[in-house]
Formats: C-alpha cells, structure tokens, sequence
C-alpha cells in the first residue's frame, strides 16, 4: 500500500514522500518501514508499542492510534505529527 | 557560516535547542571560527567529543514530535550515523516506561574504548560499547528495587521531565560510579551499576519533611575531579557542596557565597589540575525562582580553595542581563591558562582565558544553548602534568 511520509521524517527515505510498504495493521506496516528505512519506526513508536504523543496516522480518511488496527493493501496510510516543540 | 578547520586550539561543541554548533579556535584561543548548523531544528541536548580518541562525536538528539535517538561522526560533522539501537527502556517491561529524551552523554572509562553512558528522562541509564551504535539499558540501575522510589516514578518533579544526569565515572576503577538525579539526588555504585547507594547526606532538602532525607534531594550538577577522584562538586537546587569522599557527607560550601549573591545556580566545572579550583554561576533562586543572574548581574564566581572564599569574576560581561545558564552549558578547557566557557539561553556564548577573571562573547544569536562541551579533534584530550 501506499504510505505518505511527512517532511520530518523524509531523511529516513531519501526525501521521498511516498512509499510502497506492506502489512495487515498499521504496527506491521510500520515494521515494514523500519525494514526499509532504519530507525524510522522508533521515532514514531515509542519502545512500549505507543504511537509517541504527537504522531497522528491516517488510513484513508480516518485517524487511528492504535497499531492493531487493520489495514488493506488498497488503503492509503498517512503518518503525520503535530509540529510541537516551538 | 564557514566550514570549521583544524587551527590547534579546543574545540567548543554547542547544542542547542535548534541544532548543534562547533567554533575552533586560533591555538591562543584569541579567535573562534564558528560551523553549522547541524540538525537544524533539532533538539541538540548533549554534543560530546571522545577525549579518549578526539574523534567520535556522538550527539543526543530529538524534535518536539519524533522519538529520541543518538547520532554519531568520525568527522566533525560533516557526515553522521544515527545509532543502530538506540537508548531505550525494555520493551515489555512491568513499569511500562518509554525515553522522551536522551538527556547525557559521558564516554566511558579510559581502559575501555568504545564504552559510552547516557542519562535519560525519565531517569533510566544505558550504555553502548560501540562508540554510540547499540545502546542497551543498564538494568542495575534501571530496574533496581528502590528505582521507583528513588526516581519518585512516576512524578516528573523537574520543569522540563526528571531526568538522569552527571554520570562520572572514577578514573581508577571503572566499576566506581556516580550519577544525579533531578529529582532523587546523588547515587553511587561500586560494583559495575550491579547495585546502588545514595550519598546524600548533608544536602539541604528543605521541600522534603525530614530534616537530612536519605535520597529525594535535587543535584543540577556533580563533578568528580580527575585527578583526585575521591573529590566531588556538586551544585544543588540547594546550594553548592564539596565531599571528600572519605567523610560520606556533602560540605554546604556555597554557604561562604555573598548572602546578596546566594549559592543556587545550575552548573560546576573543575579545574582539570587543581582540585581545589571551581566555578560556577550564581542564579536567582528567590521568589517563584526566575534562575536568571541575581539582581540581573551575570557574574561567575570562582573558589581556589575547595570553597573556603568565593572570587566574582564580570569583567567584560553584560548588566542589565536576564539569561539563564544551563546545567551542561558551562565547561573548561586544558590550557595552561585554563579556558572557561558558558552559554546561555539567549544564545550568546562567552570565553574566559584567564580562568574566569575577564570575559567576552565569541558568538552571538544562536539558539537557546542546552550544552557547551570542549574537545580536541584528533588529538583527544592533551596530557595532563599535575604541577
């Protein structure tokens, strides 16, 4: 499925800002990532499995938190993130 | 700003809040050639140069919204590797706990190359023996039986997230260790982070209920001196102490400060030769604490007898001023003259080469600065001779 990267974390895919990546929920889509693209995973993922506080994903319109939620190969995911920090 | 050259001098390694910087200096340290920046945008906590080899750089790092992580060069800068693994807790772990940031970094010990600590927020330890490429948590430490209590989970009793800090390592056995917590205080082990004491007492905690608590304390900054480990500094949210190690009891030497000066302030910094020289810089802490220069005077305040009398040293720095200086933003050079160095929250970084006496800013408008750190690329720390 197609995953679109925000600008904060392009430096992990070469400033590309989609990607192709695979899984049947969002944690195994970010696993996949983080199979391309070391380290991605952890900035978005903390160590206990929580999306970090300011990351939002997208499936298509809705947003989820929740890494089990399922995902089909046709669904479009978006990774975005609140821009904190000042 | 101009790539940075080799010219001899040290090298400061300043993180800030937007990036990190580097400024070489001529070998008389009379100019400063600034680069970057380097992760612009990025929250630079902590830039530490390898003294043991004058190559590896590692620098802590993050943004308001991405996780923590650590990056490393062999460089300069001018290409960098972020860390394989890097520090985090356990996953799966019963506390649950998750970094916000990599708050401290301190090479290892001499004997083993390679090694490196961080501090966390929240309070958590972790160690590469990779020059910073796979980090582990120390479990010693981060799962300790009194960790919860000691490290006051899961209260973050520090205005910026508690945080784990000043990791000195004693220079004879590499087994020996200390390390602050704000909140907590000091701790120390003896047998290679297996386990852990506190050693505290004698360290004001008045916000606590019992008049001398065994830990719950608030160190800013605690120094061991190389060259006579057995000595710490450490300046408190209560006042600024020495300890001889042997009497197990912190000295309030801060109580020889000016009453109108007072003795709270965030970071000490040794004399790389002298054990009974240090500095430190007086803040506000008065009132709801504004941590700015009492009465808007910045000064740095030096002792040449293990804090018997207190010398003020503000030739040639700013008043009125209002800038804070931070735990990590103030350190020492290994001249023969020794160079002193701080920055603040407004940006501005300011050098002293006569050992704090005169003062004047080498570079100004950067970012809020969260550390200053000297090296010496390529060469590692010079030899030190004790005179």
């Amino acid at each position: 499925m197609k995953v679109r990267i925000p600008t904060p974390l392009r430096s992990y895919t070469n400033q590309v800002s989609a990607v192709d990546a695979d899984g049947a929920t969002i944690g195994e889509v970010l696993e996949d990532l983080d199979r391309q693209f070391r380290g991605l995973r952890f900035r978005v993922v903390d160590e206990q499995g929580q999306l970090r506080q300011h990351m939002r994903i997208y499936v298509n319109q809705d947003m989820f938190r929740e890494l089990s939620t399922p995902v089909q190969p046709t669904d479009e995911v978006t990774l975005m993130q609140a821009l904190s920090g000042g | 700003m101009a790539e940075m050259g080799s010219s001899g001098g040290p090298t400061l390694l300043v993180g800030t809040r937007k990036g990190v910087f580097l400024l070489s200096s001529s070998e008389d340290r009379s100019s400063w050639e600034a680069s970057g920046p380097m992760f612009l945008g990025h929250v630079a906590q902590h830039v530490v140069l390898d003294p043991r080899n004058g190559t590896r750089m590692v620098l802590a790092g993050r943004t308001g919204h991405l996780g923590p992580t650590v990056f490393h060069s062999d460089d300069l800068g001018v290409t960098w590797t972020e860390a394989t693994r890097p520090p985090a807790f356990r996953t799966g772990e019963p506390l649950e706990r998750s970094l916000s940031a990599v708050f401290w970094l301190t090479p290892g010990h001499v004997d083993q190359p390679g090694v490196w600590f961080a501090g966390g927020s929240p309070q958590g330890l972790f160690t590469s023996r990779d020059g910073g490429d796979t980090w582990d948590p120390v479990d010693g430490w981060n799962d300790h039986p009194m960790w919860e209590t000691w490290a006051e989970w899961p209260e973050q009793n520090t205005p910026d997230g508690s945080m784990l800090h000043s990791i000195n390592i004693d220079p004879r056995d590499p087994a020996h260790m200390y390390i602050g917590l704000s909140s907590g205080g000091v701790f120390e082990t003896t047998n290679n982070a297996a386990n852990w004491a506190p050693l505290n007492l004698g360290c004001d905690a008045p916000f606590m209920p019992e008049p001398d608590p065994e830990y719950g304390h608030d160190p800013h900054c605690v120094r061991l001196h190389p060259l006579q480990p057995d000595r710490l500094y450490q300046q408190n949210h209560c006042g600024i102490y020495r300890m001889d190690r042997a009497d197990a009891r912190w000295t309030r030497i801060g109580d020889n400060m000016p009453t109108d000066v007072g003795d709270i302030g965030f970071p000490v910094e040794l004399h790389p030769l002298d054990p009974d020289v240090a500095w430190v810089f007086p803040m506000d802490g008065t009132d709801v604490w504004p941590r700015t220069s009492p009465d808007g005077r910045p000064a740095v305040y030096v002792t040449r007898d293990a804090g018997e009398t207190w010398t003020r040293g503000d030739t040639g720095l700013p008043s009125p001023a209002w800038f804070t200086v931070k735990r990590q933003a103030m350190t020492t050079d290994r001249e023969s003259a020794v160079g002193v160095y701080f920055g603040t929250t407004s940006g501005d970084l300011w050098a002293s080469v006569d050992e704090g006496a005169s003062w004047r800013c080498i570079v100004s408008h950067l970012p809020e600065i969260y550390s200053v750190e000297v090296g010496y690329p390529a060469i590692g720390y010079p030899e030190l001779a004790a005179s």
